[in-house]
């Protein structure tokens, strides 16, 4: 299976973190999952473990939500395939941060 | 000429404040980590050009930053793509609580706020102490109450876990600001020996470089525990030590102004004639060993100045008589609060006192207390204060 070129969307505080820009791009090289974008994402810029989900547990952090292609697939399992938009590189995988706080 | 430069940690980011000598003009950088919370800053003794931050986000969790360059850039240790030699990778803030057998009794709950046991769960670092001798080593207080240490410039962490195991865990209860460890106190003179507190479990030490603790609690009152004068269950707010004088420890309890002679085996209370003697800071003058600092706060319910005046009170007898010490600060309609890790002393001749307060302002005294004057005035809420001082 050729490697697909996903494209991900981080809230400002962990752009600013990765030192990236709105938009990164991570290669996957197997099924397009919730799992393997975040592997991928942790492998190139490691400063962002433990910041979407925990350590070990892969848990996502609470505040945290997954968007793709107008949906919310947090409560999906990470091994479940995304759409084929996100696999394709059409539409971005969205990491959003909850509006709350002052 | 000798030079300072002021770590200040805020709720929103961290900013660093440069003076030469006279402490007169101030240049502030930052913000640094804009938007975050940045519970701590500190500088290690051993190399004044490495600092450690904690950097914390409800959002995104832990993180810890490292400066080598005196704070003008930052780095989450092992966050780099590309791994240094035997440097762990995505590991610095990972604060994982060891139950192992080998290395501690296994302790997974304590007190909740209905008597109950609870999960300990790590939330955040609320103090960061570097080594006196090694920039690489240093120790970390987490919420919930524990100690770690990094030997690898923060890059990993590990528990010293026989503090959690060494029996009186069980009984240890969040105060209303969270289980946190906020206080460590490293001994000059005696490598193995440590101080730390804890809210609300009360102070502890270790002889033996953490291998083994034990409560040093005896002589405090807490009149809201079943038993006031039990072992563990005092709500300390903050310790403080002369470097000179390693066995002279004066505490800032939830209420009461605290002293031990005995490296904390007992104390003795202090307060003498304190308008109020609640408050969270307590610091000693760094030339002077009984020359000693708190900012007294109106109550546990009503956390800010007496009459909205808000003043420091000097003691040049290690408590008992206090003479107020205000000169230059808000007299008037002035309700702030003062956190337990923001007040810190420089090492110049005339020895500064820093403080930093709810309301976002910066203060020094270049003259030991004489007097005050803004470093800052209108950062967001300050969490943590510290000072180092250049040669």
């Amino acid at each position: 299976m050729s490697a697909k070129i996903v494209r991900v969307e981080l809230p400002a505080h962990l752009r600013t973190l990765a030192k990236t820009g709105t938009e990164i791009r991570v290669e996957i090289s197997g099924p397009v999952t919730q799992r393997s974008i975040l592997d991928a994402l942790e492998a190139k810029y490691p400063m962002l473990c433990g910041t979407i989900r925990e350590h070990d547990t892969h848990k996502r952090r609470a505040f945290l939500r997954f968007f793709a292609c107008e949906e919310d697939l947090s409560h999906q399992s990470p091994d479940t395939p995304l759409p084929e938009a996100v696999a394709s590189g059409k539409e971005p995988f969205l990491i959003i941060g909850a509006v709350a706080g002052g | 000429m000798s030079s300072v430069r002021v770590l200040i940690g805020t709720r929103k980011g961290a900013f660093v404040a440069n003076a030469d000598g006279k402490r007169q003009k101030w240049n502030i950088t930052g913000p640094f980590f804009a938007g975050w919370e940045m519970y701590h800053v500190k500088g290690s003794p051993a190399d004044p050009n490495r600092i450690y931050a904690s950097q914390t986000s409800g959002w995104f969790g832990q993180l810890i930053q490292r400066s080598d360059d005196g704070g003008k850039t930052w780095d989450v240790p092992g966050g780099a793509p590309e791994p240094k030699a035997g440097m762990q990778q995505g590991q610095s803030n990972k604060f994982q609580y060891d139950t192992s057998a080998e290395t501690g009794k296994p302790l997974t709950t304590h007190q909740w706020y209905d008597g109950t046991q609870h999960p300990w769960e790590f939330k955040r670092v609320w103090h960061l102490e570097p080594s006196l001798a090694d920039p690489n080593t240093v120790y970390a207080g987490v919420e919930d109450a524990a100690l770690f240490r990094s030997t690898d410039g923060g890059t990993s962490w590990h528990e010293l876990a026989s503090l959690r195991g060494h029996g009186t865990g069980p009984q240890w209860q969040p105060g209303a600001g969270g289980m946190g460890l906020h206080t460590i106190i490293l001994d000059p003179k005696n490598p193995k020996r440590i101080w730390i507190a804890i809210s609300a479990a009360g102070a502890f030490r270790t002889d033996d470089g953490g291998a083994s603790w034990k409560p040093t609690n005896k002589g405090l009152y807490s009149k809201f525990l079943p038993n006031p004068t039990a072992e563990v269950g005092h709500c300390v707010h903050h310790i403080a030590m002369h470097p000179q004088r390693p066995g002279v420890l004066f505490m800032q309890k939830h209420w009461d102004v605290m002293r031990s002679d005995d490296a904390g085996d007992t104390w003795k209370e202090v307060s003498g004639n304190l308008p109020t003697d609640f408050g969270f800071v307590i610091d000693v003058h760094a030339h002077k060993p009984e020359t000693i600092y708190v900012v007294p706060i109106k109550s546990d319910g009503e956390h800010f100045p007496l009459e909205g005046k808000l003043k420091v009170f000097r003691s040049h007898n290690g408590g008992t008589d206090w003479e107020d010490s205000s000169q230059g600060l808000p007299q008037n309609n002035c309700y702030v609060n003062v956190l337990r890790d923001a007040m810190a002393v420089d090492s110049m001749d005339d020895c500064g006192i820093y403080f930093g307060t709810t309301g976002g302002q910066v203060y020094c005294s270049p003259n030991g207390g004489d007097s005050w004057a803004p470093v800052t005035e209108h950062l967001p809420a300050v969490l943590s204060v510290e000072v180092q001082t250049l040669k």
